[in-house]
């Protein structure tokens, strides 16, 4: 690593040639793969003359429809890297018996189960919590937009800023090699001397940024900006489980940021936070570092619990039971989630009473949690089920995750939790809620809120296809891996020396199969949507019948969602209305004052990505100038003055009409 | 609590086995058929708290399957009533039936965790033999190095590698810490996992009651060799273990620390290795990071902080005071000799780098468990260590006669 030369080093820092993984074939070759496939995208862009197009719509916009979008889209494309590395561990754990090394050799592997955890968590699971909350929950509360516009987009950038770099680290020297969460001394400097851990580091702190902000963007959004008459006992559960969820990331991530700046300096300037010297205890980090991460396992899963909620009461044509009772539970959960961190390291020699506190505590999270569930189940109660992919996920959900809730109470039972932790008993329940529940709930909230964003549906044959490859393949997927940990297997093992394992890996790589199937189709079922879109098109911006203030506009909604601010008198207000009969207001429009596009989220996102790819490779000349250029920035941009803009009264008028045509004809054509 | 449960429990057991799932390969569900007392009592645990949760998961899922096809649209005959929303009766339910289930598995969890502390001394051999006051727990003192492991018997003066040899139905007094990263020590067959972690010191308490061979592991991922961190547990009879111990001290082979330094170096896929004589001081040595010439003991260093720490002279030269920052392989810059004529204060209180003795944290089991029979659970701790810190006399006196204090 050390260059002869010193200017050179002084230009590159670490970085030489030698960092390139030029003696690992997969990674060539997964790397001239995706050179050939930007490079076509690039020339398409270029040829079909879209690169203003996306800038000017989509980069630079901060309305939060297009940036809730971009989250998911965001989430989908990393979704497909660590689902890659999924099926890589799948394959090398079903090869690896009788003496054979399987085909990636623990360099590789202890880089690929790293980066599928961390890029499930940080760049999948919360993009697609993001987006959905950033999409749905201004239109639910009938607001036009949130709180802060530009931090919406900055934030946005910032998520991709991380992710770019854990992308980057595929190519450009190595991903860490200590687990998702980097326990030290692992990821300390002396065992972890190179990139890998650094790339963990900047990817988490960039993105994190964006995570935190955005939570104080949404609260701030759900607090100020709801219609007239939205008490808080009148939210739709979705704000609801969004609020809290924002609550939880806003007072989790600080510690997120903490944990990792003291490893940092620990790492770069030789401090002993958590090393065994001068008082340090790398006990701390695994402390500090789960006080964030289990809020983050309900940052997750309640903004799903707010989706299955909203799904339920549509496709059952019926208000959902237990609507007070169900907001308790959100908040109930949200407090006591903060509580139970200890139960992820029972195991390290607390005492008894500690643990039972921990692990009783544990359990009372699954009161709330039941409640919700029996929610669900009594709104299912003398209702009319219409079952659309959105309510089929819904049942899916249902099913699978009372496993997963289940198993999750049995290893907050400290004994039990001795023989199991670590083991792939953990690993089948752990997938089990996050698949069962938060993957679940993002494909019932990709299914139901399509028409909205696009205005058309998506296609239910692809989406069935892919339902049934998803829920069968995950239990195979997951089945085993229960039997093993209970068979005294643990996580991360990349060789076995048991031959009779051996079928249970492979029942798991063709469940892992089956799910790979369950994505193709899904993807059809998109493309198939968006070719067929006239086919599918909802002219009334309310397929399902809904309930909550979002069908009420047209869909796609236009820029500043409401021509006028809706009054709401009821918890299922759009419900209500249609009830009522309340007429479309079709005159008497003003301009509407809305926020203006804006290049400084993706500019200052950008030289934060340099800034961190500098600091990674200690290219500290760079890291220097690029965190200049990054508060320059951040001035100059204090400066635009043109941050807003009115649309003119003309304009919604057109829009407004055109719309109270569309919907006259389909009255027209329905009577 | 557990105890009585076993019972039932045992039943679900046999259940469990002639299930079409065990006969499927035939595979060994070590986890719930183990060979120690502890994790029996453990697996016992498994599947009370199952059985417990099922009894409100079951009907949950019976009902989801029932009300989604009975209240499908395409039924016209089940009844449809769009605006009913609450109903008090069956909101008590709700909150209240997973309730009455955690409440009975908040107890069973109390008391299970308190009885199945690894960190408690075994109160009974199996189900029906208690461990009487007389027997004295076998010691073994587990260091987990990149990546094998090492067990070293005090009593016994002897040490292994990647080798567990275990009499049966006596009890195991296990002291565990690692090298370098953290580990967790595991033999799923003996007892639930622990985990290893340098500079500290875990323990557990175990005890096999069948022989054979079982497999051990760490369960904690530790880097690249971490999946041949492996070590084969061998149970053999009282005698067998005295004859095997005897073996190995014909053997040759000395464990001192620079024998250790030498095998504390990375390796991987070690085979088992023997020695037949093993430094004393070794193993809390290895724990308070002071195996190297020149270091001082942590708890020698802690020590000297609760007597108020020395002070600005004791940032003089902190290399006898890094321990682990630069990893296991960071030969310190410092040598006795020239410690004393160059250093005053910190240093020459740690001459001889000998650790002092560790922390005594060991709750004994409690003389009867018929509190946690359900007649009002007892403070677990029956009988609380005494020693909180025991400064080596030596070690004392050298901090007592420091100008600083």
């Amino acid at each position: 690593m050390t260059s002869p030369d010193q200017s050179w080093s002084f230009l590159f820092g670490r970085l030489t040639l030698d960092s390139l993984p030029l003696h690992e074939p997969i990674v060539v070759a997964t790397f001239v793969a995706v050179m050939l496939g930007g490079v076509a995208l690039v020339g398409a862009l270029t040829y079909f003359r879209l690169w203003g197009y996306l800038w000017k719509e989509w980069f630079t916009s901060v309305d939060h429809k297009k940036i809730g979008i971009m989250y998911m889209v965001l989430g989908l494309i990393m979704f497909l890297r660590g689902f890659a590395d999924a099926v890589m561990m799948r394959l090398q754990q079903a090869m690896a018996f009788n003496g054979s090394e399987g085909y990636l050799n623990a360099h590789h592997y202890d880089q690929i189960f790293t980066a599928h955890g961390v890029i499930m968590i940080f760049f999948v699971a919360m993009p697609f919590v993001t987006g959905l909350m950033n999409y749905v929950v201004p239109l639910q509360i009938g607001a036009r937009d949130v709180s802060f516009p530009f931090l919406n987009n900055f934030s946005f950038w910032m998520t991709a800023s991380g992710a770019a770099l854990v992308m980057a680290s595929l190519f450009i020297g190595e991903f860490a090699q200590t687990g998702w969460l980097a326990y030290p001394p692992l990821s300390g400097i002396a065992y972890s001397p190179s990139v890998g851990v650094d790339y963990y580091i900047w990817a988490l702190q960039i993105a994190g940024v964006g995570t935190t902000l955005s939570g104080i963007n949404l609260i701030a959004t759900i607090v100020k900006m709801r219609a007239p008459g939205m008490n808080l006992m009148k939210m739709p559960v979705f704000t609801w489980t969004s609020l809290c969820t924002n609550v939880l990331i806003v007072a989790s991530f600080p510690v997120l940021t903490a944990v990792l700046a003291l490893l940092t300096a620990d790492r770069y300037i030789g401090t002993n936070f958590f090393t065994n010297d001068f008082g340090g205890s790398p006990m701390m980090y695994v402390n500090l570092i789960w006080i964030w991460g289990h809020p983050e396992v309900y940052i997750l899963v309640l903004p799903v619990f707010g989706v299955f909620s909203e799904v339920t009461s549509t496709f059952c044509g019926k208000r959902l039971f237990g609507y007070t009772s169900m907001v308790y539970a959100t908040v109930v959960i949200t407090i006591l989630s903060y509580v139970v961190w200890l139960h992820h390291f029972f195991t390290m020699g607390s005492g008894a009473s500690v643990n039972s506190f921990f692990g009783i505590t544990t359990m009372v999270i699954s009161i709330p949690t039941g409640a919700k569930l029996f929610n669900w189940l009594f709104t299912m109660y003398r209702a009319r089920i219409r079952f659309d992919l959105p309510m089929m996920w819904t049942v899916a959900f249902m099913l699978t995750f009372v496993i997963g809730g289940m198993t999750g109470v049995l290893l907050a039972v400290p004994p039990a939790d001795f023989v199991l932790h670590n083991s792939l008993f953990l690993i089948a329940h752990f997938h089990n809620v996050i698949i069962g529940g938060v993957v679940f709930g993002v494909f019932a909230a990709i299914n139901y809120w399509w028409p909205k964003a696009f205005g058309f549906r998506l296609e239910p044959f692809w989406g069935k296809v892919s339902f049934w490859c998803w829920v069968v393949g995950f239990w195979l997927a997951f089945t085993p891996l229960y039997v093993m940990g209970l068979m005294g297997v643990t996580r991360r093992m990349r060789v076995f020396d048991d031959p009779s394992l051996q079928i249970w890996f492979v029942i798991a790589a063709i469940g892992a199969g089956l799910i790979a199937i369950g994505i193709a189709a899904m993807l059809i079922q998109y493309a198939v949507s968006i070719i067929n879109r006239d086919k599918l098109r909802d002219e009334s911006g309310d397929p399902w019948n809904g309930r909550t203030l979002e069908w009420s506009t047209s869909s796609p909604p236009p820029a500043y969602n409401f021509a006028f601010t809706p009054v709401v008198h009821d918890l299922d207000a759009w419900a209500d209305m249609k009830r009522m009969g309340v007429p479309r207001p079709v005159d008497g429009f003003c301009p509407i004052h809305m926020p203006r596009n804006t290049g400084a989220g993706i500019i200052l996102a950008g030289i934060a990505t340099v800034c961190g790819f500098a600091l990674i490779w200690h290219i500290w000349w760079l890291a220097l100038a690029s965190f200049a250029a990054l508060l320059v920035a951040a001035i100059a941009h204090t400066f635009n003055y043109r941050r807003d803009f009115h649309i003119p009264v003309e304009t919604v008028e057109e829009t407004e009409s055109a719309r109270t045509r569309q919907l006259a004809s389909l009255q027209g054509a329905a009577a | 609590m557990v105890a009585i449960l076993s019972n039932p429990a045992r039943a679900l057991r046999s259940a469990l086995a002639l299930s079409p799932l065990a006969l499927l390969g035939g595979c060994d569900w070590v986890v719930m058929n183990p060979a120690g007392d502890v994790a029996r009592q453990q697996a016992d645990l498994v599947i009370v708290a199952t059985v417990l949760m099922l009894l409100i998961i079951v009907p949950v899922m019976a009902l989801t399957i029932w009300f989604a096809w009975h209240y499908r649209a395409a039924n016209q005959d089940a009844r449809y009533e769009p605006d009913w929303h609450h109903s008090t009766q069956l909101e008590l339910v709700i909150w209240s039936a997973p309730l009455l289930i955690i409440i009975a598995l908040g107890a069973v969890t109390w008391a299970g965790t308190h009885l199945l502390d690894p960190y408690r001394t075994i109160g009974r051999i199996d189900a029906g033999k208690a461990v009487s006051a007389t027997v004295k727990p076998l010691e073994v003192n587990v260091v987990a190095l990149d990546w094998k492991w090492l067990f070293i018997y005090p009593e016994q003066k002897i040490a292994t590698v990647n080798e567990l040899v275990l009499p049966t139905d006596r009890p195991i007094k296990f002291r565990i810490t690692s090298s370098s990263v953290m580990n967790s020590f595991y033999a799923p067959a003996l007892a639930g996992q622990i985990y290893a972690m340098p500079g500290m010191e875990t323990k557990l308490h175990a005890v096999l009651n069948r022989e054979g061979l079982y497999a051990g592991f760490s369960a904690n991922y530790s880097g690249a060799g971490f999946s041949h961190m492996r070590f084969a547990m061998r149970g053999l009879s009282a005698q067998g273990f005295d004859q095997w111990a005897a073996g190995v001290r014909a053997e040759s082979g000395l464990l001192d620390r620079a024998a250790y330094l030498e095998l504390e170096k990375p390796s991987e896929q070690e085979a088992v290795r023997h020695y037949a004589a093993v430094a004393p001081d070794l193993f809390d040595a290895v724990v308070n990071l002071c195996v190297r010439p020149g270091k001082m003991c942590m708890s020698q260093m802690m020590a000297l902080d609760a007597r108020g720490g020395t002070g600005k002279a004791g940032g003089f030269n902190t290399a006898a005071l890094t321990y682990d920052k630069f990893g296991r392989e960071h030969v310190a810059n410092v040598a006795p000799g020239a410690l004393l004529a160059a250093e005053k204060w910190v240093k020459a209180m740690c001459a001889d780098n000998s650790p002092t003795a560790a922390l005594s944290q060991e709750w004994r089991a409690p003389a009867s468990v018929s509190p946690l029979r359900g007649a009002g659970i007892a403070r677990p701790a029956q009988s609380r260590p005494t020693d909180t810190l025991s400064l080596a006399p030596a070690a004392l006196d050298r901090a007592a006669k420091s100008p600083l204090s």
